[in-house]
C-alpha cells in the first residue's frame, strides 16, 4: 500500500476558543477524519471532532470485576480447599474477613486497567507521529491549539482543504510530511 | 474597616491563581525551575544532608539484618515499637497528596491544581518510607515475601483473616495506585518538557517518559475520563487504607486499642498530618522557587482550615478515649487512661494533647492562618504530635495491659532513631530530586486555571 507522503494540512491558533469554532466549522463541512490539538483539555472539543464513543469506563469497570472475583476467589480457595488453618474455631469461609482484601483488588485492577487502558486505546507509547515533523508543533504543549485534516479523509483535497483552512483564519498553516 | 480586617479578608478572597499569566508564562515559570534554573548551593546543601542521612537509615537497617532486632528496644511485652510508629506515622502523611489529587478534584476544587502534583510524589516518598519498616521489623526479613500469596513448594500460603495481611494488600494497592496516578499526571507536562528541552539527552529521556503524548482532543477525552475515574477509585482507597492500618490495633484485645473509634480516627489524623507536611513543603518550595502567585494564601488559607477541622476530629477522638474508659466501667480501660495520664510515660501523652490540640486551635485566628511563618510552625508542631499519637497508641498500651507481672518498659535505642531519621532524610532527598527533575506544579492543570481556557459553546 502506497503510502501518501503528506499525512494532512495543520492549521494553528491562537486561543481555545478558535480551535473549537474552528474545529465545528471543519466538522460541519464534512470533513471526519481530524484531529485537534491542545496544550490542556478543552471541554466539549473531542465531541466536535466526531468522537463519541469513550471505552475507557467500560475498560475501568471490567477491571474492576476481574480484581474483585480474583480477590475474592483466592482467598476462598486457599482458606478453605488448599490451606484451611484453624484459628480458634472460626470458619474457615472468613467472608466478612475477606470483604477488605476484595475491595483493594477491585480498586487495584481497576486502577490498574484505567491507566494502562486508556494508554492502550489512545495508542500510546507512539514516540513517532508525523505532527511531530512540523517545527511549530512544539507549541502544542504550550500555549497555541492546533487543527489537522488527515490526508484519508475522503473530502481531502491537498489545495481545496488548504483554502478552507486559511478560511478559518488561523495563525499558520503547515503541510504535515509523513 | 479596620484595616487588620480588611486584609486577612482580602486573603479569604485570595485568588486561586494571580491574575496576569498566560498558558506561555505559566510554562515558562514552572518548566524554567527544571530546564534553566542552575542548581542553588543550597540546594546541594539540603540534599547533600538528606543523603547522608538516607546513607545513616542504610547503615541501621544493614546492621539491624546483622545482628537482629535485638538491636532495637522491642523487648517483652512491647513487641511493637518505632518500626510501627513510623510507619503508621509515614502513612498517615501520604494521606493527604491523595486527598489533594483525588478528593478535591471530585469536589471541583480548583485550588488543587497547583498543589496536587507535589503534594502526590510527597505520598509516594512517604509510602516508600513507610513501606520499608514492615520489610525491615520481621525476625527473619530473608522470609518477608511469606506475606505475599506467591505459590511455594512449601504448600503454605498467607492467613487471609488477620488484619496484617489486610494491610498488605492495603499498603502495595496504596502505593501501587498512587505511583500510576502520579505518572499519568505527569505524561501531558513531560511532553512539555520534551518539547522545551535543548539537550538532546534530555528530550529523548522526556520523550520516552512522556510516551508521544501530543495533545490530541481524543486523547485528552480518554485522559480526563480515566483521571475523574482514577480519582473515584483512590478516594475510597485512601479511606480504606489508613482504617485497614487502623484495624492493625482495633482488631486486638488490648485496652486503648479494641475500640471501634480508631478507623475515622486514624483516617482525620492521617490528613491532619498529611496536610500538616504538604504545608511544610509548600511553604519553602514556594519562597525559595518564586512560586507565590501559583501558591497563593487562598492555598496556606484552606489547608489550615482541613488541618483544623481534621485536628478538632482527632480531640474528638481522645476526648471519646477518655470517656470510654470512664463510662465503659471496664477495670482495664480506665487503668489505660490513668497509665497515659499518670504513668511512666505521661509526659508523651501531655505533650501529645498540647501538640495536637491546644498549639493548633491558634489556626482560628485569621491573621496566623495566613502567616507563612506561623503555619510552618505549626505545622511542625503537628508533626510532632501525630508522632506522639501513634507512639502513645503502640507503646502504652502493650507496656501495660492485662496482667501486671507482664508489665515492662519501652526504651528506643540509637538504630531506632538511626532508622527513623534516615527515613526523613530518605523522603527529603527524594523530594529534593523531585523539585530539579519534575514540574513540582502541574502545569496543564495550572493553564486550566486561566480565564482564556473557558471556552464558550
Amino acid at each position: 500500500m502506497k503510502r501518501d507522503p503528506i499525512y494532512g494540512v495543520m492549521a494553528e491558533f491562537d486561543s481555545a476558543q478558535a480551535l473549537v469554532d474552528a474545529a465545528r466549522k471543519t466538522h460541519e463541512a464534512g470533513y471526519q477524519k481530524i484531529d485537534a490539538y491542545s496544550p490542556f483539555p478543552i471541554e466539549g472539543l473531542a465531541e466536535e471532532i466526531g468522537f463519541h464513543h469513550d471505552e475507557v469506563p467500560l475498560v475501568v469497570l471490567i477491571g474492576g470485576i476481574v480484581g474483585g472475583c480474583t480477590g475474592y476467589l483466592m482467598q476462598w480457595w486457599i482458606s478453605v480447599v488448599d490451606y484451611p488453618l484453624n484459628i480458634g474455631g472460626k470458619p474457615y469461609h472468613a467472608w466478612p474477613a475477606f470483604i477488605v482484601i476484595t475491595f483493594e483488588m477491585t480498586i487495584l485492577f481497576a486502577g490498574i486497567s484505567a491507566v494502562f487502558g486508556m494508554l492502550a486505546l489512545n495508542g500510546l507509547p507512539m514516540p513517532y507521529h508525523p505532527v511531530f515533523n512540523v517545527p511549530r508543533f512544539s507549541s502544542a504543549s504550550k500555549d497555541r491549539f492546533f487543527l489537522i485534516v488527515f490526508s484519508s479523509d475522503k473530502k481531502y483535497d491537498a489545495l481545496g482543504t488548504r483554502k478552507f483552512l486559511e478560511g478559518l483564519a488561523p495563525r499558520s498553516v503547515s503541510e504535515v510530511p509523513s | 474597616m479596620d484595616e487588620q480586617y480588611k486584609t486577612t479578608l482580602a486573603a479569604d478572597r485570595a485568588p486561586v491563581i494571580e491574575p496576569g499569566y498566560t498558558f506561555g508564562t505559566v510554562t515558562e515559570k514552572i518548566s524554567a525551575i527544571v530546564l534553566t534554573r542552575p542548581a542553588s548551593n543550597g540546594w546541594f546543601v539540603g540534599f547533600g544532608i538528606a543523603f547522608l542521612l538516607t546513607m545513616m537509615m542504610l547503615f541501621a537497617i544493614g546492621y539491624l539484618f546483622l545482628k537482629g532486632v535485638g538491636v532495637w528496644g522491642d523487648t517483652t511485652p512491647i513487641g511493637w515499637g518505632f518500626e510501627i510508629v513510623n510507619f503508621v506515622w509515614w502513612i498517615g502523611i501520604g494521606h493527604a497528596g491523595t486527598l489533594i489529587s483525588a478528593i478535591l478534584l471530585l469536589l471541583r476544587q480548583p485550588w488543587r491544581n497547583s498543589i496536587n502534583r507535589f503534594a502526590e510524589a510527597m505520598t509516594l516518598f512517604a509510602v516508600a518510607c513507610a513501606g520499608i519498616f514492615p520489610a525491615i521489623h520481621v525476625g527473619r526479613p530473608w522470609l518477608a515475601y511469606w506475606m505475599f500469596p506467591i505459590p511455594n513448594t512449601m504448600g503454605v500460603w498467607p492467613q487471609f483473616r488477620s488484619p496484617l495481611m489486610w494491610d498488605v494488600f492495603a499498603v502495595s494497592t496504596y502505593a501501587t495506585i498512587s505511583a500510576l496516578f502520579w505518572f499519568i499526571g505527569l505524561i501531558p507536562d513531560l511532553a512539555t518538557l520534551r518539547d522545551r528541552s535543548e539537550h538532546p539527552a534530555l528530550r529523548m529521556i522526556y520523550g520516552m517518559l512522556s510516551m508521544g503524548w501530543r495533545g490530541s482532543a481524543r486523547h485528552w477525552h480518554r485522559y480526563e475520563t480515566m483521571y475523574l475515574l482514577l480519582a473515584g477509585l483512590a478516594t475510597p482507597l485512601v479511606l480504606s487504607v489508613h482504617t485497614v492500618v487502623s484495624f492493625d490495633f482495633a482488631i486486638g484485645i488490648v485496652p486503648g486499642w479494641h475500640t471501634t473509634i480508631f478507623p475515622p480516627y486514624f483516617v482525620a489524623g492521617a490528613i491532619y498530618s498529611g496536610f500538616a507536611m504538604v504545608l511544610m513543603l509548600a511553604i519553602p518550595i514556594r519562597k525559595i522557587y518564586g512560586l507565590e502567585d501559583f501558591i497563593t494564601e487562598r492555598h496556606l488559607q484552606n489547608s489550615a482550615k482541613v488541618m483544623l477541622a481534621t485536628g478538632l476530629i482527632v480531640a474528638y477522638g481522645y476526648g471519646i478515649e477518655a470517656f470510654m474508659g470512664w463510662y465503659s466501667g471496664d477495670r482495664y480501660d480506665a487503668f489505660t487512661l490513668w497509665n497515659r495520664l499518670h504513668g511512666p510515660y505521661a509526659v508523651s501523652y501531655w505533650a501529645l494533647l498540647i501538640c495536637n490540640i491546644f498549639v493548633p486551635q491558634v489556626l482560628w485566628i485569621r491573621k496566623l492562618r495566613t502567616s507563612p511563618i506561623a503555619l510552618f510552625f505549626v505545622s511542625g508542631v503537628i508533626l510532632v504530635g501525630m508522632w506522639l499519637e501513634r507512639f502513645i497508641i503502640v507503646v502504652l498500651s502493650l507496656h501495660r495491659d492485662f496482667l501486671t507481672s507482664s508489665w515492662g518498659m519501652y526504651y528506643p535505642t540509637r538504630w531506632d532513631w538511626m532508622t527513623y531519621i534516615g527515613t526523613i532524610g530518605m523522603f527529603l532527598a527524594a523530594m529534593f530530586l523531585f523539585l530539579r527533575i519534575l514540574p513540582a506544579i502541574s502545569i496543564f492543570e495550572m493553564r486550566t486555571l486561566l480565564p482564556e481556557a473557558e471556552v464558550k459553546e
